[in-house]
C-alpha cells in the first residue's frame, strides 16, 4: 500500500515534469534513417569517442586504398591473358623491412590519443551528483545517492514505456512507427520515467545489476559499462546541453534483452534542482500516511 | 621389403588396385584412412553449415522489418546462441580439421596421418555431440539462450540444455584435441626425407601452429563450462559472487581460450590462401619465412589480448592500456601477411579460375575485417563499439568472408586432386560472384547499424535502424542460396566433370600435385624422392 501511494503520487509528478519538459526540449541524438557514421555526442567522452573512431576509420581507409590499389594495379596488370610473364623473385628485405616498421609508427600515432584520452576517462572524482544505476530483467532503478554533498534519498525504477511493450509483442499488429513522442519515432528508445540529470555538472556513476549481467549505454553520453551484479563499476559524464538522449542495454540479459532502453533527460542546473526537489516532496509525504492503508484496501 | 610387402598384397586383390575397404560400414564408420577421414569431416562441416546458415535465416527472416512477426524473442535468443556454436564448432572448425587431414599427408610426403585410430574417433565423436547439442532445440526450456559465449549468470538461467550443452562441448574439445595431437605428431614425424620443415608448404605451417592454439585453449575452455556445469547443478560457485566467486572471471578464462580460437579459426585460412595465390600468380610465395614467423607471432599474440572483449568490464586503467596495446600489434604481422599475398600477385602471371577469385575476395574482405578489428582496439572508440553491430559485421568479415571463403576456396582448389574431376568454371565463377554481391549486401551495412547505435543480439529495433536491417536481410536471404549453388555444382562435377590432369593447375607446385587425380586411396606408402621443382617452397632462405 505504501508503495503504491508512493507510484501513484510519482507518477502525478512525472506526469507534471514530462509535460513541462516537453516545451523544453533542446537537443536529440535519436538514430536516423540512413545513418552511416558515430553520432557526436554531447559528452567530452563521447567527442573524444568520435574522434578516436574518425582518426582510426581514416588510417584504416589510406592503407586500404594504398593496399587495394596496388592489387588492382597488379590484377589489371599482371595478368597471363595481357601476356605477363611471371618474375620469380620471392623476397625483399628492404621492402618487408619499410612495411613492418610503418605500421609501428602508426600504431604509436594511434595508441597516443587514444592513452591520454582513456587517463581521463578513468578520473571519476569530485562529482557533483552521484548515481546508482542498477539493472535487473528487465528495467533500471536509478537512485540519486548524493547530490551536491547532501544525500537526496530520491530512487525509482524506469522500463520500457507501454506503448513500445503493446507493440513489441509477437504479432500485435501495431505499427512501430505509430510510436511516437512529438515528432520523434521513439519505438524502444522511451521509457515510463526517464533518468532526469543537471547538464553542466560532473555526474559519477555506480554501476551494478541484480540478476545477471547488463550494460548501460547512452550513445549521446560517449561510453557504455557492463552492469555485474555483486560488483560495481564507475564511469562519469558531464553533459553539455539539455536534450533528451537514448539508449539500450548493452549485454545480453535474457529474453527481454532488446526492451530495456534508457532515457536521460538533461536539465539546466535550476531545472534540475527544481525537478529533485519535487521528487523528494513527492517521496516524503507518502511515508507518513502509511498506517491507514489497510483501511483503504476494501476500497481498491 | 616394404615394396615386397606391398605388391604381394596387391596381388591378392588384384581387381581392387586401390584398395578400399569395402562396404558402407568399412568404408566409412571403420575408417582409418585420411582422405575419407578428410571426407567425412567435410560432409558434416556442410551439413553443419546448412543448419548454422538456417538458423541464420531465422534470425534475419525475424530482423527484416521491426516489430516482432516470427519468433518470440527467447526463441531468437536460441538461435543467435545455436547458429553461433554450430558455424564455430560445427562448421569453420571441422572443415577445416577436413582440409588438414586430406592435404597434410600429401603435401609432406606422408602415407597417412600418424595415429589412425584416433583420427577416427577424433571425427566420429563429433555427430554424436552436434546431435545433442540441436536435440536441446527439441527439450523443455529449449536450447542454450544465454550466447554462444555462456556468461554466467544468465546461462545459468538455462534448464536442463546448460548440461546437454556443456557435455557437447567437452566432446568437440576432446574431438580439437585428438585432431591436433594427431596434425603434429603426423607434421613431425611423418615427413618426407628432404622435407625439411622449412620447405614445407604453408598450409601445413599453419596448421601446425594452429593445432599447437587448440592443444593449449581447449583445455582451457573445458575447464571453464566445467565450472559452470558445477555451478549450476553442484552448488559451487566459481562464478557467482555472493558465494565469493566473480563472474567476471568466467569472461576472463573463457576470452583466454576464445580469442585464440579467433586464431585457429584463420590461420588455416591464411595458409590455403598462400597456397592458392602463388599457383595463379605463377610465382613463388613472396617472404616465405616471414609468413611463417608471421603466424607464430599471430599465434603467440593471441594468448595475450583476450580481455579486448571486456574493454566495458571495469578494468583498471592499466588493463585497458595493456590490452589495447597488445591488440593494435596484431597488426603487424597481419599487416605482413596482406602485403606479401599482394607481393606474391605483382609481376606474376595472372589467371582467375575459381579458387583464385575465391582468394582474392579473402585478402580483400578479410582485410576489411582486420580495419574493423583496428578500430575496436582502440579503447575509447570500443566503448561505443562494443555490443553493438559494428562487432556483428566484424566478426563476420573475419570469419564469413575470412574462413569460409577460403574453405569455399580449399574446396575448389584440390577438388580436382580429390575427385579427378573439374568443376564447371563458369558456374564456379557464377557461385563466387553472387556470393561477393549478397555477402556484401548482408554484412556492410552491419557496420552501419552498429555506429549508429544498434546492439547486437537483440530481436526488435528502433525504426530508424528499419532500412539498413531489410538491405542486410535481402544479403542474407541470397546467402542461404550459396550452399544449394556450391552443392549442384560439386555433385554435377563428379557425374560429369571433365577428367583432371596429374598437376590439375599450370601453376600448381607440391607433392600433392605429383601424385594421379584422383589420389589413389593409399599414397606415399614408399616416401618419395623429393625433387626441388616438385616444392612450393623449395628454397629456404627466402
Amino acid at each position: 500500500m505504501k508503495s503504491l501511494a508512493t507510484t501513484r503520487t510519482g507518477r502525478a509528478a512525472a506526469a507534471a515534469v514530462l509535460a513541462m519538459a516537453a516545451g523544453m526540449v533542446h537537443a536529440s541524438t535519436m538514430p536516423v534513417r540512413w545513418q552511416l557514421n558515430m553520432g557526436k555526442g554531447v559528452t567530452e567522452s563521447a567527442h573524444n569517442a568520435y574522434h578516436a573512431h574518425m582518426i582510426a576509420l581514416w588510417v584504416c581507409v589510406v592503407i586500404g586504398i594504398i593496399v587495394f590499389g596496388a592489387m588492382a594495379y597488379a590484377m589489371f596488370k599482371f595478368r597471363k591473358s595481357k601476356g605477363a610473364v611471371a618474375a620469380q623473385w620471392s623476397h625483399n628485405t628492404k621492402a618487408e623491412v619499410i612495411w613492418t616498421v610503418i605500421p609501428v609508427v602508426i600504431l604509436i600515432a594511434m595508441a597516443w590519443p587514444a592513452t591520454q584520452i582513456l587517463v581521463k576517462q578513468a578520473d571519476t572524482s569530485n562529482p557533483v551528483l552521484t548515481v546508482k544505476v542498477t539493472g535487473y530483467q528487465w528495467k533500471w532503478r536509478y537512485e540519486y545517492v548524493d547530490y551536491e554533498g547532501k544525500p537526496t534519498g530520491v530512487n525509482f525504477v524506469s522500463k520500457i514505456d507501454a506503448e513500445s511493450d503493446k507493440t513489441r509483442q509477437l504479432k500485435s499488429g501495431l505499427d512501430p512507427h505509430a510510436v511516437k513522442v512529438g515528432n520523434e519515432q521513439t519505438y524502444l528508445l522511451n521509457v515510463d520515467k526517464p533518468l532526469v540529470l543537471p547538464t553542466n555538472a560532473k555526474i559519477r556513476f555506480v554501476i551494478t545489476a541484480d540478476d545477471v549481467i547488463h550494460a548501460w549505454w547512452v550513445p549521446a553520453l560517449g561510453w557504455k559499462t557492463d552492469a555485474i551484479p555483486d560488483i560495481i563499476n564507475d564511469a562519469w559524464t558531464l553533459i553539455e546541453q539539455p536534450g533528451t538522449y537514448r539508449g539500450q542495454c548493452a549485454e545480453l540479459c535474457g529474453q527481454d534483452h532488446g526492451f530495456m532502453p534508457i532515457v536521460v533527460e538533461a536539465r539546466p542546473k535550476a531545472e534540475f534542482d527544481q525537478w529533485l526537489a519535487a521528487q523528494q516532496a513527492a517521496a516524503a509525504p507518502a511515508t507518513a500516511p502509511a498506517a491507514p492503508a489497510p483501511a483503504a484496501a476494501p476500497q481498491g | 621389403m616394404a615394396t615386397h610387402a606391398a605388391a604381394g598384397h596387391h596381388a591378392d586383390h588384384h581387381d581392387d588396385h586401390d584398395h578400399k575397404p569395402q562396404g558402407f560400414m568399412n568404408r566409412w564408420v571403420f575408417t582409418t584412412n585420411h582422405k575419407d577421414i578428410g571426407t567425412l569431416y567435410l560432409v558434416f562441416a556442410f551439413i553443419m553449415f546448412c543448419i548454422g546458415g538456417a538458423m541464420s535465416g531465422v534470425i534475419r527472416a525475424e530482423l527484416m522489418t521491426p516489430g516482432l512477426q516470427l519468433v518470440e524473442p527467447y526463441f531468437f535468443n536460441q538461435m543467435t546462441t545455436m547458429h553461433a556454436l554450430v558455424m564455430i564448432f560445427g562448421g569453420v572448425m571441422p572443415a577445416f580439421v577436413g582440409l588438414g587431414n586430406w592435404m597434410i599427408p600429401l603435401q609432406i610426403g606422408a602415407p597417412d596421418m600418424a595415429l589412425p585410430r584416433m583420427n577416427n574417433w577424433s571425427f566420429w565423436i563429433l555427430p554424436f555431440a552436434f546431435t545433442m547439442l540441436l536435440m536441446t532445440l527439441f527439450i523443455p526450456g529449449g536450447a542454450p539462450a544465454g550466447g554462444w559465449t555462456l556468461y554466467p549468470p544468465l546461462s545459468l538461467q538455462g534448464g536442463s540444455s546448460v548440461a546437454f550443452a556443456i557435455f557437447a562441448i567437452h566432446m568437440m574439445g576432446i574431438s580439437s584435441i585428438m585432431g591436433a595431437i594427431n596434425i603434429i605428431a603426423t607434421i613431425l614425424n611423418m615427413r618426407a626425407p628432404g622435407m625439411d620443415l622449412l620447405k614445407m608448404p604453408l598450409f601445413a605451417w599453419t596448421w601446425l601452429i594452429t593445432a599447437f592454439l587448440l592443444i593449449a585453449v581447449m583445455p582451457v575452455l573445458a575447464g571453464a563450462v566445467t565450472m559452470l556445469l558445477t555451478d549450476k547443478f553442484f552448488g559451487t560457485s566459481f562464478f557467482n559472487a555472493a558465494g565469493g566467486g566473480d563472474p567476471v572471471m568466467f569472461q576472463h578464462i573463457f576470452w583466454f581460450f576464445g580469442h585464440p580460437e579467433v586464431y585457429i579459426m584463420i590461420l588455416p585460412a591464411f595458409g590455403v590462401v598462400s597456397e592458392i595465390i602463388p599457383t595463379f600468380s605463377r610465382k613463388p610465395l613472396f617472404g616465405y619465412q616471414a609468413m611463417v614467423y608471421a603466424t607464430a607471432s599471430i599465434a603467440f599474440l593471441s594468448f595475450i589480448v583476450w580481455a579486448h572483449h571486456m574493454f566495458t568490464v571495469g578494468m583498471p586503467l592499466g588493463g585497458e592500456l595493456f590490452f589495447m596495446y597488445a591488440t593494435m600489434l596484431i597488426a603487424v604481422p597481419t599487416g605482413v601477411k596482406v602485403f606479401n599475398w599482394v607481393s606474391t600477385m605483382w609481376k606474376g602471371s595472372m589467371t582467375f579460375e575459381t579458387p583464385m577469385l575465391w582468394a582474392v575476395g579473402f585478402v580483400i574482405l578479410f582485410t576489411i575485417g582486420g580495419f574493423s578489428g583496428l578500430m575496436l582496439a582502440i579503447v575509447p572508440a570500443d566503448f561505443q563499439y562494443h555490443d553493438t553491430y559494428f562487432v556483428v559485421a566484424h566478426f563476420h568479415y573475419v570469419l564469413v568472408t575470412g574462413a569460409l571463403f577460403s574453405i569455399i576456396a580449399a574446396v575448389y582448389y584440390w577438388w580436382p586432386k580429390w575427385t579427378g574431376k573439374m568443376y564447371s568454371e563458369k558456374w564456379g565463377k557464377f557461385h563466387f560472384w553472387w556470393t561477393i554481391v549478397f555477402v556484401n549486401l548482408l554484412f556492410f551495412p552491419q557496420h552501419f547499424l552498429g555506429l549508429a547505435g544498434m546492439p547486437r543480439r537483440i530481436p526488435d529495433y528502433n525504426v530508424a535502424f528499419a532500412d539498413w536491417n531489410m538491405l542486410s536481410s535481402i544479403g542474407a536471404f541470397g546467402m542461404l542460396l550459396t550452399p544449394i549453388f556450391m552443392f549442384l555444382i560439386l555433385w554435377h562435377s563428379k557425374k560429369h566433370g571433365a577428367t583432371a590432369t596429374m598437376q590439375v593447375w599450370e601453376g600448381a607446385h607440391g607433392l600433392e600435385w605429383t601424385v594421379p587425380s584422383p589420389a589413389p586411396h593409399h599414397t606415399f606408402t614408399e616416401p618419395p624422392v623429393i625433387r626441388a621443382q616438385d616444392l612450393a617452397h623449395g628454397d629456404p632462405t627466402h
